[in-house]
Order: C-alpha cells, then sequence, then structure tokens
C-alpha cells in the first residue's frame, strides 16, 4: 500500500476490501430490486426499498471515498469507528429504554396508551421492538464498538480488512433498522430475541461472518505475543451466537418476495431450539461479550492489574462449557422431556460457580484501589455492575430449581430478574465503558462533569430498585395467587383478579424505568459535551483550586 | 499444572477459535440432538391434524399480533393449572406448531385450551374491546381485526412451505386450501363434506357474525376455538407415555 503514495485513489483501486464490498453491494441492490418487484405483500415491498436504499448510499459514500484520494494511516488505529459506536450506543439505548418505558406504562395504564385503530402501537408489537432495541441495537452496538477498541488496543493492531469494520458497523444497525420497522409492520416470527424474519436474519449472517473475520484478522495480525482475556470473552460471544443464530433461525420461506417464513423445527423440539437459544443470547451476547468488557475496562480503569489469571482461565471455559446446557430451565414442567429438564436445572446451579469468579476475579481487581470508588463515579458504576451481576447469577439459578421456578414461571419475577441483570449489570458497564471512552477518543483530559455521572448513578441505581422490588413483589403475588385455594378447596382467585392485583406495581415499575431513562439521558447530554472538549465550568475551577498545595482540606 | 500451559491457545487465535465452537457445541448436541429421535418425546394421541387453512390464517395473525408474549400455550401438570386451564399440555399437541406458541409470560391467561370456553360473539367483544367485557384487563384492543379483510392469497403457499417443514398436509388439502378456507366459514357451502373429511372435526360457521365478508377476526376466533380441542382424552392413556 505504502508503494502507491502518489495516488491515493490507486491505493483503494486494488483493495480487495473495497472490491469485495462493492460487488456485494452491486450483488444486493440487485437482489432488493428484483424484491422490490416481485413482493408478494406491503412489508416485503417496504424493506426491499429501504435495504435498496441503504445500499445505494453505501455505494455512493464508497465510491466517493475512492474518488477522494483520502489517505488512510494504516499504522494508526482504527478510532473513527469507535467513535461512531459510542454515538451510536447511546442513540439506541435512548431508543430502547423509551420503549420499555412506553409499554411498562401501557401495562399501567390500557386505558390511555393504547390506540384501537394503530395496529403498531400494541403491546405484542412494542415489546419485542423493546427488547430487540436494548439486546440488540444498543447491547450490540456497545459490543460492536467496545471489542473494535479492545482488540486493535490489546493487539497492537490496527481491525484487519480495510473497510470491513465499517461494513460491519452499518450492517448490523441496517438489520436492527430492518428489524425494529418489522415489528412494528407485524413482521415476526414470534421466536423470543430472534423475532426478525428470514431475510432479515439472513442479512445479519452475512454480516456477521465479516464481523468474526475482521475480530480474528486483527487477533492474527497481533503484535502482542498473547491474545489477551478480554478478547477469548469477545471471540468466544462472536462465535456461540453465531452458531444460535443459525439452527434457531432454520425456516423455510412461504415465498422468496414474502416476509413469512416457518420454522424447520415444531413444538417441543422448536421449543428447546428456541431456549438454547434464548438462554444463550443472555449467556453469550449479554454475559460473555460484557464480561470482556469487565476484563479490559475495569482494570483500566482502576489501574490494576486483573485478580488472577488463572481464575480467568476457569471461569471462561467453565462459563462458556455450561451456559449452553442450561436452556431446558425455561421449559420446566413443561411438555419437555423431564430428563431435559434436569439437565438444565442441573448446569443451571453448577453455572452459579464459574459465574460467580467471574465477579470475584472483577471485583478483586480493585484490590489495593478501593478508594477510588468514593472519587471516581465512573469505577464505582462498573464496579456496582459486577455487583448486580453476582446478584442476577445466584438469582437465575434458584430460579431454574423446578419447585422455585413452578412458582416463578411465567410471573414478572422472570421479568424483575432479567432487569437486575439488564439494567444493573449491562447497563452499567456499558455505561462505564462509555463513560471511559468518549475522553480517550476525542482526547479529553476527563469527562465533561463527573457530577453528571453521580446524578446519572443515583437516580438510575434508584430506578433499577424501584424496578426490581415491584418486580419481586407482583410476581411471587401472581404466583401463589394462582396456586391459592380457599377452605372449600376452590382456586382461590380468577385470572383477572391477579391482574388487577399488579396495577400498583406496574405504576412503581414503571417509575423506575422513567428514572433510568432520565439517567440515559444525563449521560448523553454528558458524552455530547465531552465529546466537544468542553469542560463544566465549576468543576474545572474546583481542580484548579484543589490543585494548589495550600488548598485547604475539604 | 495443566493452566500454565493456557499460553498454547493464547498464541493461536484459529485453535482458539475451533476451541470454543468445540466446547459450546456439546451442550446443544447432547440436550437437542435426541428429542429428534427419541419416540417418548412426543405421545401417541388421537386426533391431532394439521390445522385448516381458516386456522392457519388464524394464527398468523396470532403471531403477527405478538400475542405469545403474554399468553402461554402451555399447562404444566400442576394441580392449580389442571384446574383453571385444562389437561395439561401434550407434546403432541404443538407437534404441528412451526414455530411453537408456548410462551414465557402470562401477563393474560394461557391459551392452550382456550378452544370452545367462550362463544364467538365473546371473544369477538373482547378482541374489539378487552375492557368492555373484562374492566381490569391490560389487553390491547383489537378493533382492527373486524373491519381488515382476510389477505389469504398466500394460503397454498404457505401450506405447501408447512409441508415443507413436515407438515403432513396432502396434495388435495394445499389444492383445496381456498375453497376450504371460504367453505369453513359457511355452513351451507357445497364443499362442507369433503372439507370436514380433511380436517376431521374442523369448526365450520360464520365466526365475526358477517357472513358478507372473511375478515381477520374469522381468522382469529377460528384459531383460537380450535386450540386445545383437537386431542380425544377419553382414549388417552398417559399411563403409555411415561417418559
Amino acid at each position: 500500500m505504502r508503494k502507491n503514495t502518489q495516488s491515493i485513489a490507486q491505493a483503494y483501486d486494488g483493495r480487495p476490501d473495497v472490491i469485495a464490498i462493492g460487488a456485494m453491494l452491486a450483488v444486493f441492490s440487485l437482489a432488493a430490486l428484483f424484491a422490490a418487484a416481485k413482493a408478494v405483500d406491503p412489508g416485503m415491498r417496504i424493506h426491499a426499498y429501504m435495504f435498496l436504499t441503504a445500499f445505494l448510499i453505501a455505494g455512493y459514500a464508497l465510491g466517493t471515498l475512492v474518488y477522494s484520494g483520502r489517505k488512510v494511516d494504516t499504522s494508526a488505529y482504527e478510532m473513527g469507528i469507535v467513535k461512531a459506536g459510542v454515538a451510536a450506543s447511546t442513540f439506541w439505548g435512548i431508543a430502547g429504554f423509551l420503549v420499555g418505558v412506553i409499554i411498562a406504562g401501557q401495562l399501567a395504564f390500557p386505558n390511555i396508551l393504547y390506540f384501537e385503530n394503530l395496529p403498531f402501537t400494541s403491546f405484542g408489537r412494542l415489546r419485542p421492538l423493546h427488547t430487540s432495541a436494548v439486546i440488540f441495537a444498543f447491547g450490540g452496538n456497545v459490543l460492536l464498538t467496545t471489542s473494535f477498541y479492545v482488540v486493535q488496543r490489546t493487539c497492537r493492531a490496527r481491525l484487519w480488512g480495510g473497510l470491513t469494520p465499517w461494513f460491519v458497523f452499518w450492517g448490523y444497525n441496517l438489520f436492527i433498522v430492518i428489524a425494529a420497522t418489522g415489528y412494528l409492520m407485524g413482521i415476526t416470527q414470534s421466536k423470543e430475541y430472534a423475532e426478525p424474519e428470514w431475510y432479515a436474519d439472513l442479512w445479519l449472517t452475512i454480516v456477521w461472518v465479516a464481523y468474526l473475520l475482521v475480530f480474528l484478522g486483527t487477533c492474527l495480525k497481533r503484535k502482542e505475543p498473547h491474545i489477551y482475556v478480554a478478547n477469548w470473552f469477545y471471540l468466544a460471544f462472536i462465535v456461540t451466537v453465531a452458531m444460535l443464530h443459525i439452527v434457531n433461525n432454520l425456516a423455510v420461506p412461504v415465498s422468496f418476495a414474502g416476509t413469512r417464513s416457518y420454522s424447520l423445527f415444531a413444538g417441543v423440539q422448536d421449543a428447546l431450539t428456541q431456549w438454547w437459544y434464548g438462554h444463550n443470547a443472555v449467556g453469550f451476547f449479554l454475559t460473555a461479550g460484557f464480561l470482556a468488557i469487565m476484563y479490559y475496562f475495569i482494570p483500566k480503569k482502576a489501574d490494576r492489574p486483573v485478580f488472577s489469571y488463572r481464575l480467568s482461565i476457569i471461569h471462561f471455559w467453565a462459563l462458556i462449557f455450561i451456559y449452553i446446557w442450561a436452556g431446558p430451565h425455561h421449559l420446566h414442567y413443561t411438555a419437555l422431556p423431564e430428563w431435559a429438564q434436569t439437565l438444565g436445572m442441573t448446569f443451571s446451579i453448577m453455572l452459579w460457580m464459574p459465574s460467580w469468579g467471574g465477579m470475584i476475579n472483577g471485583l478483586m481487581t480493585l484490590s489495593g484501589a478501593w478508594d477510588k470508588l468514593r472519587t471516581d463515579p465512573v469505577l464505582r458504576m462498573m464496579v456496582v455492575s459486577v455487583a448486580f451481576y453476582g446478584m442476577s447469577t445466584f438469582e437465575g439459578p434458584l430460579m431454574a430449581i423446578r419447585a422455585v421456578n413452578s412458582l416463578s414461571h411465567y410471573t414478572d419475577w422472570t421479568i424483575g430478574h432479567v432487569h437486575s441483570g439488564a439494567l444493573g449489570w449491562v447497563g452499567y458497564i456499558s455505561f462505564g465503558a462509555l463513560y471511559c471512552l468518549a475522553p480517550w477518543l476525542w482526547n479529553r483530559r476527563e469527562l465533561y462533569s463527573k457530577q453528571l455521572v453521580e446524578w446519572h448513578f443515583w437516580i438510575s441505581t434508584i430506578g433499577i430498585l424501584l424496578y426490581i422490588t415491584s418486580m419481586w413483589v407482583s410476581g411471587i403475588m401472581q404466583g401463589l395467587m394462582w396456586r391459592a385455594y380457599n377452605e372449600f378447596g376452590f382456586l382461590e382467585y380468577s385470572f383477572v383478579e391477579s391482574v388487577e392485583a399488579m396495577h400498583p406495581y406496574y405504576i412503581i415499575r414503571l417509575l423506575g424505568g422513567l428514572l433510568y431513562l432520565t439517567g440515559a439521558f444525563i449521560m448523553a447530554y454528558n458524552l455530547w459535551r465531552t465529546a466537544r472538549g468542553d469542560v463544566r465550568v465549576s468543576e474545572f475551577q474546583k481542580r484548579q483550586t484543589t490543585g494548589v498545595v495550600a488548598a485547604p482540606a475539604e | 499444572m495443566l493452566l500454565d500451559r493456557h499460553g498454547f491457545f493464547e498464541k493461536r487465535g484459529l485453535v482458539l477459535t475451533v476451541a470454543i465452537l468445540v466446547v459450546v457445541a456439546i451442550g446443544g448436541v447432547v440436550e437437542i440432538a435426541p428429542l429428534f429421535w427419541l419416540e417418548s418425546t412426543i405421545e401417541k394421541v388421537r386426533g391431532v391434524r394439521p390445522y385448516s387453512p381458516l386456522e392457519l390464517a388464524g394464527r398468523d395473525i396470532y403471531i403477527r399480533e405478538g400475542c405469545y408474549v403474554c399468553h402461554s400455550q402451555m399447562v404444566r401438570p400442576l394441580r392449580d393449572e389442571v384446574e383453571r386451564y385444562g389437561h395439561y399440555s401434550l407434546a403432541a399437541e404443538s407437534m404441528y406448531d412451526h414455530p411453537h406458541q408456548w410462551g414465557s409470560k402470562r401477563s393474560g391467561p394461557d391459551l392452550a385450551r382456550v378452544g370452545g370456553k367462550y362463544s364467538d360473539n365473546w371473544h369477538q367483544q373482547h378482541l374489539i374491546d378487552p375492557r368492555s367485557l373484562v374492566p381490569e384487563s391490560v389487553m390491547p384492543p383489537y378493533k382492527f381485526l373486524d373491519e381488515r379483510a382476510l389477505d389469504y392469497r398466500q394460503i397454498e403457499a404457505k401450506l405447501k412451505a408447512n409441508r415443507t417443514v413436515g407438515v403432513p398436509y396432502t396434495d388435495e388439502m394445499i389444492e383445496q386450501a381456498v375453497l376450504d378456507l371460504h367453505t369453513q366459514v359457511d355452513p351451507f357451502h357445497d364443499n362442507y363434506d369433503a372439507f370436514l373429511a380433511r380436517y376431521p372435526k374442523a369448526q365450520v360457521r360464520d365466526f365475526d357474525g358477517d357472513p358478507r365478508k372473511i375478515t381477520e377476526m374469522d381468522a382469529m376466533i377460528a384459531y383460537l376455538q380450535v386450540l386445545g380441542t383437537m386431542v380425544d382424552f377419553s382414549t388417552y392413556q398417559p399411563e403409555e407415555n411415561y417418559r
């Protein structure tokens, strides 16, 4: 590449990544055009045009880039994509939390927030929008962003594949938009957390393979002798999600120009495949990937090495081996054969150990730096995140016990459990990473305001507590009401009485969600001001004065 | 110590990738694969048949509207559930469900055996305005189902796709799909006997009370009314199916 310094445009000419992406865009544009012309349902027509528009914009951007002759310093890290990722993560986080607040509101105030002639506003369509937006749009962008950052720093190598990382970033976000608009139009295959239809799944498969290539390619050209522990977790996340995604989404489309497909599996086999996928979406998307964040950002921010290298080896292999088995605990007492349920329960309980091993490894990394919890709200957020991880990975095995599950299953307890993991663990470790990345990426000495991080931390922590405690109470109450008998041996409550009893807790949950959303807005503002290079005046002055030797003790 | 040899993986990216794939594949292979060949996984029962075209169309609407996010279709063998909802669900009852609708949350009641419990008219009014019948309900209103004509242009192709994934639709069922769909909302249709021969015990009537058109409401109610009604429990012997 360096030979062609005279004409940078030439440098692009022979680049395989530009040719590959260009060719792919051309082929896919044709396919999209074909699908748009032949579409058998309006959903497919809209999506085909959306794909086409995206491909044309990408083609235009690619062409502009090639002819602009912009010089790419291939010896430097690719940080532009990480910056874009921080923005995308923040945006999708707020969008996902907002939809969550809306649907929480619908369950609390159905008379106000439902519209009988606007199908796209119903709970059934918005709930997948919420789950996908927070898991795949917010969580996924955080994982892409941090993995692109971490793999470069820990391998001391620029991202592999030239423009391929950008293809992954935009391709993934295109998938999100297709999935989200699809839910609103009622395009879903009804497999929880795998709702997007066959064509969106195929597109994600292509993007994901490219992601694996970029990540692995960067690992392979590293200048460090060892692959760092965070990268093992990212790699496990990428590889396993590929496997889960492909197997669980095997389906036969009704027409290649239509949105609808039918799952390859049926009934009991389909149910176990789905929860093998579903539980490991938790295990590998929401756990392994975010543990990678823990293994890089906590040591970095605490300025301490990881507590134990050996523990991280055990943590890694035990976690990924055992997690895969835990799926059947979603199917206790169902028509799934009992041997499978028992296996799932057993491994779920075993999973407690590697989970806590990881938690200990994360928390103990702070040995000798515990005082920073007082002064560094970002580090505190990440440590609280790991504490939430410990809490929900204790609660999970408990709920996986058949006897407990007979009460907790189908109730809000599950929702509360998920949110202690999602808001506490995934959310906080993500916020922590974003707070770290903003000053690092934009070369600022500090965040715009530590005070605002404090506000974010406390507001959203109160939000989480309101959320999970209200769901504990409502969930356990639901379970007890359903199985309550009166003195004559009849069921004590009708179903709808349990619904009625939920009302106050649904309002508390809504309040918790609102607080959490508020916190995210505060973060977005703080990140934006940091990127702009601002420092909050009051905090700047305080820093100036406390920096002086003779400053009075606080 | 073994842990000290871990550097082997840390220095070889491809080996690490393959090792990860092997380790994460084991659990799924051991748990899921046997379900496809162990005959005891699905009980032997009488009565389970593929969905009629109208029921399948209704099921597609059920999926489209995301009903599964609040309603399970899986009665567990627990005393309160069996008393509240009926006989516990059998694996055989969802053997033609691509994909299954077992669900994971009951913001509303289980629907596995809702068929025949309420009148068509009740379902229609409940879907149009849930709180007009159940004031405490938190269910969204689905008034538009009552107004929208059912789009069944793809029904043949849908039956065919289901056959590809293993539902035993015959050539005849596929060819007659549109006719059968019309028949199920019209008890005086010439095709009545042939339809019932293809889909035994299917319920034939105008589900939404408007014989002039076939609406999404017709399909939805037809699906709800067949849920959990196929198996003949008078001939079912649980002892034969101990697993």
